[in-house]
Parts: structure tokens; C-alpha cells; sequence
């Protein structure tokens, strides 16, 4: 099975032996894909937490006229307790806001979203969807968990580091952050590594999914899934080593005494900032968004295919316009680079660059209504079974949309002139990549579950979780977009010093009531992550009657996958074939 | 229209420059389009997920009609998107952003931002802005201005305070001393980015008397939220008293005005 096809030698090592090497330093995508998996859930978690004490904070921003510090609510008490220097009787100190977002930031992205959809949800499920025994170097995969984790932590590590953690953003726009304490470098150095990291994954996904399909498998058969995996990866590939210098010469800035983002004459602290100058910050913003709008799609494209998946699997149908999908995916990709200065209308770039911009960035909306229209005619003609995860896909379908469609007057510069760094900027992206991305690949953990672990989940528990999750995350982010419409700016400490934001402080308190809800919505999630394991009911090798490879083998599946390496006789979803004795028709399955 | 029904599409009202009528119309067209676009889209997505649900005796169908068309409302939303590229983004944008009105029938003032402040710059009865350096700025003269050049002599330099006429363009040549900052008043519906080592422009032509806020719209540190001026609009008259009193009240190198705002010290935090 290991050359008989070609192969690289992925399955030419024995099953190793003991705890540590079956499931720490394992070589098996299996075991690095729910290393991955636990792993960005935490991360999720962590940067969560953050974003609640900010809601907290924007909640109630200063303190109410009868405000008596002897007598603190619990609440107060125990946030003084717990950083008496930054969040003393529970209102926070503006540095310690900026350092919470800059983090929040870069961690529900770089170390939360982008490694549970690709690093997870790929190393997990891809090689089973193509029906391959591991990935093509299994040691570079395991190097690029143990990469990821090492920069994780360097970032997290930055809140010990003296004046804090990063505080410019998750942009880390020059020269703000090169005259930034050390956190900032904490900031630079992991995310080189973690571009490392992600590279490394890259070429591995690409190889593995150009070489290692079975037999019978062509790409005209390959899984949206797959097909999304493997754009994404070209786009990683190809954005992030522009980031990845773009962090070295900021991080040279900042060590080494050079000038990449530094004018002449800057005066800091009241003195002329002892550099030559002749650097520009604009540089930094082409060079970030150069990375940062692909990495978008990178947010998105992931989840999309898990969207595809179920959607599939839960109409009972064939996918409307697989063709149409995967064609815009890709589509997708190639304008994804060209898009990125629509970040920056306002920023002091040419402004008769801007009409070029528009004219790119809207032009994405033609692969993107169409991913949509062919998601939800998918549902036409369907027999839809309403379990956890096809609800977790349906919800995104509405969800994106209002992300979408909230993109167009951003995308627009004369309307991104009012809105630009508002909270509708805010409202817009996270229904992109919460209600959006986050939705899905909650879904996918609930859809995949029963391979990784032989069990289901509670369906019960599931939707609790599913609408605890969903009607708070509206009223969460919803309001945002009432806020950025009159002109509330993102980035504020103490949004009511400025007068202008008074009229819509209110939405403020529900947003973070909300954001409550949201992470109490999360314990039934937890828990039957951790219940299911034992006593979930048994899942069997195919336990929601789907096409794809990944349910042809046992679940879990062993070291290796496949007893014998599957052949590839159809397309991957042969649903309701007329004539077929059961509604679902395996690509393994021999006629 | 939008005054007499009291509803303003959640837009901060009043809208007080020339343009903002223009943007609002575009956001307002664009939002009701988004509406319309949105209420098509989950009105169907309801009906298949009623009609379409899985119970006993009904059996999905394995063709999908209609596939080849699946481009034709990506299509129609691109056509729409072209044409208000073509009608409103390209006039709206080139008017507001590419060019501004002829320098010599507008009021000129220089905006030096800096951690958490704004200094304005008014070149003064001269017409001439008075030479600025790096290298005299000082906690009393924040901006530089040299004291040797005679265009100086007249300059008036405000904190946080914007005077300018009704009816008249203003054309702020922005410059920043430290930082990204970005000029915004939500009443004017523009803002931009100031950005040290270069000069970015904004313009506007007031419509509506009255004081209104400016904020910073771009992250610059701990001091960002309170980093708050104010802009004054009143008549012409009124605004040559107040530069009057200006040049009587103060000195070149006095930059402090009687109604400045506190500001608040820009703290080193690199050491
Ligand atoms: C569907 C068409 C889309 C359009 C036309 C669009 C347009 C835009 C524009 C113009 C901005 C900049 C707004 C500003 O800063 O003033 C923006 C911001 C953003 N968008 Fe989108 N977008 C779209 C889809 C997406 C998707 C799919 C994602 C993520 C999966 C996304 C994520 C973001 C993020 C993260 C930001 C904000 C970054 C920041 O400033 O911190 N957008 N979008
Ligand atoms: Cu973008
Ligand atoms: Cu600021």
C-alpha cells in the first residue's frame, strides 16, 4: 500500500509504543489534529475571557453618581482582587484595555480560528476524505504543532513581559507599536513562529492532497472540504512569508535601531526619536493587509467546506453546483490577493488608488453570492434532518449573509469614510468570523466527533448549546453595527469621554449581557465534550449515513486509516440515487 | 424629509458639510438594498427549511435544477455594484478625497496631532504658515514654530480647538508628531488618517452653525479615548472676532488658548 501507488513513505513507520509517543509526540495526523483541536478551543477560550472583561469594562465604563467604593457589588470585588493595578474596584486602566484587544485580536485569529479550521479540521479529516493512510511528511507535521504551541505561548507569554502585553492592536500599526514596551517584541517573535508554523503545515497539505489521493479519486471528485483545504493552503503559503518580513524588519525597528516604518523627525516624549527616519508606516499597513485580507479567506474557506459537508450530508441530496463551489473557492483565492488596500482607504495612500480597490474588492462579492446562492438552493429539493451540527450549518447561512453583505458599504470608500473604524467595521467582521466561522466549525466538531471518538454527542446538549450560542452571539454583534452607524469609533477605553458615542452607550450593557449569556452558553458544550467520551452513544464506522471516505473506516480509525487502501468509483455526494437501495451511495462502495 | 419623519437611519444627526448628504444618501441607498437583498434571501431559506424537512414518505430529489444559473444572482449584485461605482463612487469619492476646493477661496489652517492632542495652525492676516522644526519643539512650543521667521510672528496656534467659518471650506493640511492618529467628526462624515513624515488632507465646507466633536479614530495609545477637540462653526463675522482676539491674546510662542482643554502628557513608555 505505502509505494505501490507512489507514495511518499507516510506509512512506512510502525504504530509506536507508549504514552508518549502515541499521544504527545505522535507523528499521526489523527492525534495532531486533535492536538490542535484541544488546543484552539483553549485558545478560543482564553481570548474570550479578555474580550469579556472588555465588555465589562464598555458595559460600564465609568462609575455610576452613587458609586460607593466601600461597598463593591461581588463582581467589582473580585476584579479588584484579581488585578488590583489594572482593573482597580473593577474599572479598567486604558493600557490594560489596549493590551486585552491587541490580544484578543491575535489570538481568536492567529491561534484560535485559523488552526481549529485548517491545523484541526484538516490534519483530522483531510487524509481520511482522500483516503490516504497519514499526511506526506508526518514529521513536519508534527513540527508544526509543536511550532504552533512554542509561539502560542511567547504571545501569551508577552503579559509578563515589563509595561505589559502588546498594546497597538492586532494590526500593530508602525509607529505606535515600535515605540511600544516589550510585549510588542513578545508580539513580533511569536508570530514569526507561528508563521513558521502555519508554512510548514502548508506545504505539507498541498503535497499530501496533490500526491496521495486513492485510486479513482480526481479532483472533480475531491471534497469541498478538501478543495477548500487545499485553497487555503496556497493562500497561507503565498501571504504569510510577506507578513513574516514584515514582522522582522518591525522587530528590527525595534531591537536594532533601524527605520523600515520610522520618518524622520518623529518626536516621542517630547524629544526627537533618536533614529535616521526615511522609513514610512504606511509600509507596515500594505505589508500586514497584504497577509492580513487573505487571511481572511484563510478564517473562511475552512469553515465553508465544513458547511458543505454537512449541508450534504443532512439534505440527503447531491450539492447544488459542486462545480459552481469550487470554481468560486477558487476564485476566491486568486482575488483575495488583490483586494487587501481596502483596508485602507483613509490611511494616506493615494487616494486614486481607491477606486481600483473598490472595484477588486467588490468584485469578490461575485464568488461569494455565489458560494451562497449554491448552499442554500442546496436545500431545495431536499429530506433536511434538523440534527446539532446541521443546525450549526444552517445558522451560518443567515449569519454570513449579514457579514457579507455588511462588507459592501465598507467596500464602498465614500461610505467607508463614515464608517471606517467604527464599530460597524467591528459589527461587520465578526459576523464574518463568529456567527460565521466559529458556528461552522462548531458544527464540524459536532459532525466529526463520532470519527475522532467513536461516540456521539448528546444531541440534548447539543442544542442547548447550539441556541445559547446562536441568539446571544446576535445580540452581541448586531448592536455593533447600530453603533458604528452613528459613528461610536473601535479602539476606545472610555467610549463616553467622547460625547458623540452618549446616544448609543446603552447598547453597551446589552452587548455585554449578552457576551455573559454567550460564555455561560458554553458549559453545555464542555461538558458534553468531555461526558461523550465515555458515554456517548457508539457511533459505528458511519454514523450519519455519509459518502465520504472519512466514514469508510473504523471509528476511531486505526494507526494507518484503511485496512486496504479504499478505490474511488463516484462523485463525493451520491445522495438519493434513484435506483440505489439506500439514499446514500459511498464513493467506496463498488457498484 | 429625513427631519420632518424624525428618523435618520441611525446616522448622528445633524449631518453639517456639504457632502454628507451625499454619503448618507449612498448609505442609506446601499442599506436599503441590503435590507431588500436579506429578507429575499431568509424568506427563502425559511420556506426550503419548512418545505424540504425530512418526514416520512418524502424523499430528496437527486437532481438539482437550475444549476447552470448558479452565477446569475452574483451576476445582477455585480451589475447593481458597477453601476454605483460608476454613479456615486467615483463623482462622491473624486470630489470629497481626490481633490479639494481652490486653496485661495478656502480657510488654510495646518493640524499637528500629536499623543493626545490636536494643534492647529493659523497662518494668521499674513497668509503665510510660519516655518515649523523638529528640533524646537518644546513643551511650550508643541508645534516648533521657529520664532525667526517672520511668517510666524502672526501664526495663531490653538489646542483642541477648530474655529472656521459657515459656508466656507476649510482645508486641514494634517501632519503628526508621533503617531497614526486620524481626524473625525461624525457630523462631516469623513475622517483621516495622520500619519508623521507626510502631509494628508481633509476638507470641508460647514452647512450647519454650532460646535461638534472631534475624535480620534486610529489607535495611539493610552490617552486615544480622551484625545477629544472641538470644532466651532460660526459666521464669518463671528470668526474673524475670535481670530482677532487671537492675535491679541497671544504670542507666537504662547500655544495655550483661554478655552483649550487639559492636555493630557505624552508619556514615554519606552523607557
Ligand atoms: C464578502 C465581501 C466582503 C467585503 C466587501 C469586505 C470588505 C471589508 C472592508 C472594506 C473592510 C475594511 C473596513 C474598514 O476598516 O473601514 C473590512 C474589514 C474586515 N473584514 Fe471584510 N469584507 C468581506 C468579507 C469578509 C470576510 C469573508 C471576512 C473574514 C472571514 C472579513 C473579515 C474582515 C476583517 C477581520 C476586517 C477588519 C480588520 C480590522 O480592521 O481589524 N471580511 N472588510
Ligand atoms: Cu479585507
Ligand atoms: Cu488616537
Amino acid at each position: 500500500m505505502t509505494d505501490a501507488h507512489g507514495h511518499a513513505g507516510a506509512h512506512a513507520h510502525a504504530e509506536p509504543q507508549g504514552f508518549i509517543w502515541k499521544y504527545v509526540f505522535s507523528v499521526d495526523h489523527k492525534v495532531i489534529g486533535i492536538q490542535y483541536l484541544v488546543t484552539s478551543l483553549v485558545f478560543l477560550l482564553i481570548g474570550f475571557s479578555m474580550m469579556l472583561l472588555m465588555r465589562w469594562q464598555l458595559a460600564i465604563p465609568t462609575p455610576p453618581d452613587d458609586f460607593d467604593p466601600e461597598k463593591l457589588s461581588l463582581i467589582r470585588s473580585f476584579l479588584n482582587w484579581l488585578f488590583p493595578e489594572s482593573m482597580p474596584y473593577g474599572f479598567m486602566d486604558p493600557v490594560f484595555y489596549n493590551q486585552l484587544g491587541a490580544m484578543h485580536g491575535t489570538i481568536m485569529v492567529f491561534l484560535g480560528i485559523v488552526p481549529l479550521g485548517v491545523a484541526a479540521f484538516g490534519n483530522y479529516v483531510m487524509p481520511l476524505q482522500i483516503g490516504a493512510p497519514d499526511m506526506a511528511f508526518p514529521r513536519l507535521n508534527m513540527a508544526s504543532y509543536w511550532t504552533f504551541l512554542v509561539g502560542g505561548i511567547v504571545l501569551l507569554a508577552s503579559f509578563l513581559a515589563p509595561g505589559g502585553a502588546p498594546q497597538s492592536g492586532w494590526t500593530s500599526y508602525a509607529p505606535l507599536s515600535v515605540v511600544a514596551p516589550a510585549g510588542q517584541t513578545y508580539w513580533l517573535i511569536g508570530m514569526v513562529i507561528i508563521i513558521t508554523s502555519s508554512l510548514f503545515g502548508a506545504i505539507n497539505f498541498i503535497v499530501t492532497m496533490l500526491n496521495m489521493r486513492a485510486k479513482g479519486l480526481t479532483m472533480g471528485r475531491l471534497p469541498v472540504f478538501c478543495w477548500a483545504q487545499l485553497v487555503t493552503a496556497v493562500l497561507l503559503l503565498l501571504a504569510f512569508p510577506v507578513l513574516e518580513a514584515g514582522a522582522i524588519l518591525q522587530l528590527l525597528d525595534r531591537v536594532a535601531g533601524t527605520s523600515f516604518y520610522i520618518p524622520k523627525d518623529l518626536i516621542y516624549g517630547s524629544t526627537v526619536f533618536p533614529r535616521a527616519g526615511g522609513g514610512n508606516p504606511i509600509l507596515w499597513q500594505h505589508l500586514f493587509w497584504f497577509l492580513a485580507h487573505p487571511e481572511v479567506y484563510v478564517l473562511l474557506l475552512p469553515p465553508m467546506g465544513i458547511i458543505a459537508e454537512i449541508i450534504a450530508t443532512n439534505t440527503r441530496k447531491p450539492l447544488f453546483g459542486y462545480r459552481e463551489l469550487v470554481g468560486s473557492m477558487l476564485l476566491i483565492g486568486v482575488l483575495s490577493f488583490i483586494v487587501w488596500a481596502h483596508h485602507m482607504f483613509l490611511s494616506g495612500m493615494r487616494t486614486s488608488l481607491a477606486s481600483l480597490f473598490v472595484t477588486t474588492t467588490l468584485t469578490i462579492s461575485v464568488p461569494a453570492v455565489a458560494i451562497l446562492t449554491c448552499l442554500l438552493m442546496s436545500l431545495r429539493g431536499a429530506s433536511i434532518r434538523f440534527n446539532t451540527p446541521m443546525l450549526f450549518a444552517l445558522a451560518f447561512l443567515p449569519m454570513f449573509a449579514i457579514g457579507g453583505l455588511t462588507g459592501l458599504p465598507l467596500g464602498f470608500a465614500p461610505t467607508d469614510l463614515h464608517l471606517h473604524d467604527t464599530y460597524y467595521v467591528i459589527g461587520h467582521f465578526h459576523y464574518v468570523v463568529a456567527p460565521g466561522s466559529l458556528i461552522a466549525l462548531l458544527g464540524g466538531t459536532y459532525y466529526w466527533y463520532p470519527k475522532m471518538f467513536g461516540r456521539r454527542m448528546s444531541e440534548k446538549l447539543g442544542k442547548i448549546h447550539f441556541w445559547m450560542t446562536v441568539i446571544p452571539m446576535n445580540f452581541v454583534f448586531f448592536p455593533m453595527l447600530i453603533q458604528g452607524m452613528y459613528g461610536m469609533q473601535r479602539r476606545l477605553a472610555v467610549p463616553v469621554e467622547q460625547s458623540h458615542n452618549l446616544p448609543v452607550q446603552g447598547w453597551s450593557l446589552i452587548i455585554g449581557i449578552a457576551a455573559a449569556t454567550l460564555f455561560v452558553g458554553q458549559i453545555p458544550f464542555i461538558i458534553n465534550f468531555f461526558w461523550s467520551l465515555r458515554s456517548g452513544e457508539a457511533a459505528g464506522e458511519n454514523p450519519w449515513n455519509a459518502t465520504t471516505l472519512e466514514w469508510a473506516c473504523p471509528s476511531p480509525p486505526p494507526h494507518g486509516n484503511f485496512a486496504t487502501e479504499p478505490e474511488v468509483f463516484r462523485g463525493p455526494y451520491e445522495y438519493s440515487v434513484p435506483g440505489h437501495k439506500t439514499d446514500y451511495w459511498p464513493q467506496d462502495e463498488a457498484a | 424629509m429625513r427631519e420632518e419623519w424624525g428618523f435618520h437611519w441611525g446616522l448622528p444627526q445633524p449631518a453639517a458639510s456639504s457632502y454628507a448628504g451625499d454619503i448618507d444618501f449612498l448609505l442609506i441607498l446601499l442599506h436599503v438594498v441590503m435590507v431588500a437583498l436579506y429578507v429575499i434571501g431568509v424568506a427563502l431559506f425559511v420556506v426550503f427549511l419548512v418545505k424540504y424537512r425530512a418526514r416520512d414518505g418524502h424523499r430528496a430529489s437527486y437532481t438539482n435544477p437550475g444549476e447552470s444559473a448558479s452565477f446569475l444572482p452574483a451576476g445582477l449584485v455585480l451589475a447593481f455594484e458597477i453601476w454605483l461605482i460608476l454613479a456615486f463612487e467615483v463623482p462622491i469619492w473624486g470630489a470629497v478625497k481626490k481633490s479639494t476646493p481652490p486653496p485661495a477661496e478656502s480657510l488654510n489652517v495646518k493640524l499637528i496631532a500629536q499623543q493626545f492632542a490636536w494643534n492647529f495652525q493659523y497662518p494668521g492676516p499674513d497668509g503665510q504658515f510660519g516655518r515649523r522644526s523638529a528640533a524646537l519643539v518644546t513643551a511650550e512650543n508643541a508645534i516648533g514654530l521657529d520664532p525667526d521667521d517672520p511668517a510666524s510672528k502672526d501664526d495663531i496656534v490653538t489646542i483642541n480647538q477648530l474655529h472656521v467659518p459657515l459656508g466656507k471650506p476649510t482645508i486641514l493640511g494634517m501632519t503628526s508628531k508621533d503617531v497614526i492618529h486620524d481626524f473625525q467628526v461624525v457630523n462631516f462624515r469623513n475622517k483621516q488618517d495622520i500619519v508623521p513624515g507626510m502631509e494628508t488632507v481633509l476638507w470641508f465646507e460647514p452647512t450647519v452653525a454650532g460646535k461638534f466633536e472631534i475624535g480620534c479614530a486610529q489607535l495611539c495609545g493610552l490617552g486615544h479615548t480622551k484625545m477629544v477637540g472641538q470644532v466651532t462653526i460660526e459666521t464669518e463675522s463671528e470668526f474673524e472676532e475670535w481670530k482677532k482676539q487671537q492675535v491679541a491674546d497671544a504670542s507666537p510662542s504662547d500655544t495655550g488658548t483661554a478655552d483649550a482643554r487639559p492636555v493630557i502628557p505624552a508619556v514615554d513608555s519606552h523607557s
